[in-house]
């Protein structure tokens, strides 16, 4: 199975008598509370486990092992999976074990962590994985016991026929259920029977996350395996030449590899190698466009004026309304580079062996590492194993492979099994970020205060499309156009946890208050007319349910007790991504003549809940995430390189900056939808129009402590 | 090169490295306690936190020949089972998304809790603000610490 190069890593460290608790394999945290009762490894598991399928195999001691196909970084897949599985199942949670299985495209499909899309990708397949399981194990019952199968019942992984008073566990059942095939069509639990799912079900790695267990990429060790650490160069620039005698002279150093414009310094452990990378002495050339902060401000400038713009939506007639308007609104708002940052630095484990090779590591999308891989060496992607490590964060970062690619070059240089380790200087610096974005919004409005039509253009520095064009306010205004503009930067960028909507939904929904004040209306009360006229009447393409916006609109107006309290100044904002509606209000109190960041309101719409400890998270660290890169984060360039190159400088939210959360959750009947990201979007807007209402202050670019309008403002935060 | 004695975790150790070696690298990569974690490698973030002689230490800055006899203690090194009550407050409250700081949060919070028992709200936001969580779960490692001092 999927298992046995995991089992030999651990092997190797407890081998190595490295690790207090190596006998920790496989352990079940669950398991520590029954008494007397022998815990079983889960390799001794699996060594007599039956197989029923991609998710699942079973032991005759009716012990339960679900492989859980996604990359695990912190949005709990890797526990609300199996939970999935193991409701249909029907199965004793405490029974369970988890598996973080490799890369298998054979068994399955889109084993990826991004776009907050694995669970509404894979709800209808784990619930078949559970189910029919349980078909055939109740069907094996009703063999041995002679009795018909829709007699029996089961729970928490005891079958059960009442009429003859038979009881066993599925362990009894699995040898016979594993000749059996498995029904093409299965009839899954009613959601009101569910026993697991909506549950509080703890994270099944606690125990060895608290206990400093080795699970991730960067904690993996192999007996012979060489370090490296690489000097990459600045954007837009190549090598000139390499002067490697004085790092070649650090002792530890074994050699140094040059590849492409990345400088490889390698030996058999880390800190050697931190220090030689610094006396590497690269001279080198620009190949492209070298560029400064200062450049990206005027070529912003240049191209939200006349840069040549993607129409991305056009409704009705933009320039006449806006030619008849009673009132027009307008406003630019900005968004820096940004790093993704994750706690655990960019790693990875390569060993070529020849047309073969072996990669561990942290990554969202291990197929692309293969495939990147594959390109390299020019051999079969089938000859290559990928196995997954937990990923201590990613935020989009690990979607890439860049990491991964120089883990096998290095490798095949050095022919020998290497491991890749980014500093943080190397994170910070090494590319492929949030891009920069300017927008431009104007609106106009009649004599009513009717937004009559509405104009957005975005330019982004490898952004793609910076707008999402179908997307509230759109389907609610006569007159749209909506327009994008790409400006090929030699910055690299990529996905960042919410693509796009992470700055436009801020930059949108502070424009919308900007307009609500003066169309003279209450935020709230604007966006529910607008969402009405949507409902009622749509003009174009909706890519959003209108009904869902309204519901989470409302909701957070009730649980906010918004504008009730004239002593809490308020801001609003409301997103819709990745399949799922959240809507955000943040309160500010004047405390001794200070603002007061005290709280802010979050309701969601996700459609059912898997697991409230996990979607209680993935929305308090989504806020929390969003508001600490809408406060602080900003990336900066001089020459191609960045001028922030650590947490000294680049500065990331801390424990006394963030306020008091309240989430709640809306009850409905939809299918899980995404979580990891939808959280975050509506942040920047939420806490940007509090400050607005309490101070008067508008903050149209981020982050917030750098601009001038926020100067003077000193912004307590309120912890619960 | 040089020869280093050190006692981690009640267990003597010898190892010969640079004597600028961050005591975090001489874990990690020469004695296998892959549990204390590195991240920033400039003492911003916390993730490398240890115990010496009781008190919360970035690794990443402590050069080994400054560790002398001291006694250092990693999160391997924490309890027996798993079962300090930080830990059993982290397990209790599932503070962890990623994980990956948590390790450095649970010795900070063992160390402080250590020197200061019975805590206001504030001053466990004063001593874990020295740690940095990116996926955002200070809310649950407040709630943890404050557990954490009231079941020890």
């Amino acid at each position: 199975m999927s298992t046995v190069t995991r089992a030999s890593r651990r092997d190797f460290l407890k081998i190595a008598g490295t690790t207090a608790g190596g006998l920790f394999i496989g352990f079940n945290w669950f398991s520590c509370d029954s008494p007397k009762v022998e815990v079983l490894s889960t390799e001794e598991i699996l060594s007599q486990a039956k197989n029923f399928n991609s998710y699942l195999s079973i032991s005759p001691t009716g012990d339960v092992v679900i492989y859980s196909p996604n990359p695990e970084l912190g949005q709990n897949i890797k526990t609300s999976f199996p939970m999935v599985v193991a409701e249909e199942l029907d199965a004793d949670w405490e029974k369970v074990r988890v598996i973080q299985a490799n890369l298998d495209t054979e068994k399955y499909d889109r084993q990826l962590t991004g776009g907050s899309g694995a669970m509404p990708h894979s709800w209808e397949r784990l619930r078949t994985a559970g189910a029919t399981a349980k078909y055939v194990l109740v069907a094996a019952a009703a063999k041995t016991w002679n009795v018909p199968a829709e007699e029996i019942t089961v729970e928490k992984g005891i079958i059960s026929h009442k009429g003859s008073g038979k009881s066993a566990h599925f362990g009894e059942f699995v040898t016979e259920a594993a000749t059996m095939t498995a029904p093409e069509q299965v009839t899954f639990k009613d959601k009101k029977d569910f026993k697991i799912i909506g549950t509080p079900v703890k994270n099944v790695d606690a125990k060895e996350m608290y206990t400093g267990q080795p699970l991730y990429g960067l904690d993996f060790y192999r007996e012979g395996m060489l370090h490296a650490m690489i000097q990459r160069a600045p954007f837009g620039m190549k090598i000139k030449s390499v002067d490697d005698a004085a790092a070649r002279a650090v002792t530890g150093v074994q050699e140094v590899v040059t590849f492409g414009n990345s400088v490889a310094v390698v030996g058999s452990s880390t800190w050697p190698l931190m220090k030689a990378k610094k006396l590497l002495r690269i001279e080198y050339e620009p190949e492209g466009k070298v560029e400064s902060s200062a450049d990206h401000d005027r070529i912003f400038k240049e191209l939200l004026a006349s840069g040549k713009a993607e129409v991305r939506r056009k409704d009705g007639n933009v320039d006449a309304a806006f030619k008849n308007a009673a009132k027009v609104v307008s406003a630019e708002y900005q968004c820096p580079f940004l790093a993704h940052s994750p706690m655990e630095p960019e790693n990875f484990f390569a060993h070529v062996k020849g047309d073969k090779c072996e990669l561990i590591g942290p990554t969202q999308t291990p197929d692309r590492a293969r495939q990147s891989a594959a390109q390299i060496l020019g051999i079969p992607a089938e000859n290559i194993t990928v196995e997954i490590t937990r990923l201590g964060g990613g935020f989009g970062r690990r979607l890439r492979a860049d990491y991964v690619e120089e883990a096998v070059e290095v490798s095949r240089a050095m022919n020998a099994p290497v491991k890749v380790t980014w500093s943080r200087e190397d994170e910070l610096t090494g590319g492929a970020y949030r891009p920069a974005v300017r927008y431009r919004f104007e609106a106009a409005l009649d004599e009513s205060g009717n937004m009559t039509a509405y104009k957005l253009r975005g330019v982004g520095m490898n952004a793609g499309n910076t707008t999402r064009e179908h997307n509230f306010p759109s389907g609610a205004v006569d007159n749209v156009l909506i327009e994008s503009v790409n400006y090929e930067s030699s910055i690299t960028t990529n996905a960042w946890r919410a693509p796009i909507t992470n700055f436009l939904a801020y930059a949108e929904q502070s424009f919308l208050d900007e307009v609500a004040l003066e169309a003279g209306k209450d935020p709230v009360q604007f966006r529910l007319d607008l969402l009405q006229r949507s409902k009622t009447n749509p003009v174009g393409e909706l890519g959003y349910d209108v009904d869902r916006m309204i519901g989470v609109v409302q909701a957070a107006k009730e649980k906010s007790n918004w504008g009730k309290n004239p002593n809490v100044k308020q801001g609003f904002s409301v997103y819709f991504s990745h399949r799922s509606y959240v809507a955000q209000v943040a309160d500010i109190a004047m405390e001794g003549g200070t603002p007061t960041l005290k709280k802010i309101t979050a309701v969601t719409d996700c459609g059912m809940v898997i697991n409230p400890i996990g979607a209680n998270h993935q929305v308090r660290g989504g806020i929390v995430d969003g508001m600490g890169h809408a406060m602080y984060g900003n990336l900066t360039f001089e020459n191609g390189v960045p001028k922030q190159k650590n947490y000294d400088t680049y500065r990331l939210i801390r424990m006394k900056e963030v306020p008091e959360i309240e989430t709640h959750f809306l009850t409905t009947d939809f299918d899980p939808t995404g979580l990891g990201e939808p959280a975050l979007p509506p942040t920047g807007g939420s806490i940007a129009n509090a400050i607005f209402a309490a101070t008067g202050r508008r903050l149209r670019s981020q982050p917030f402590i750098e601009q001038k309008e926020f100067s003077d403002i000193k912004l307590d935060i309120r912890r619960a | 090169m040089a020869t280093f004695n050190l006692k981690v975790n009640g267990k003597n150790h010898q190892v010969d490295v640079e004597d600028d070696t961050p005591l975090l690298w001489v874990l990690r990569d020469h004695l296998g306690l892959v549990g204390t974690k590195f991240s920033c490698g400039v003492a911003q973030c916390g993730a490398c936190t240890v115990h010496i002689n009781g008190n919360s230490t970035f690794s990443c800055v402590t050069p080994i020949s400054s560790v002398g006899n001291s006694e250092v203690i990693t999160i391997e090194g924490l309890s027996e089972d798993g079962d300090h009550p930080v830990q059993k407050a982290w397990e209790e409250v599932d503070v962890a998304q990623c994980g990956y700081c948590q390790a450095g949060q649970i010795m900070q919070a063992a160390a402080f809790l250590k020197s200061n028992p019975n805590p206001s709200m504030d001053e466990i936001d004063n001593a874990m603000n020295r740690n940095i969580c990116r996926c955002g779960t200070y809310h649950k490692i407040r709630e943890a610490v404050a557990l954490a001092a009231k079941t020890k």
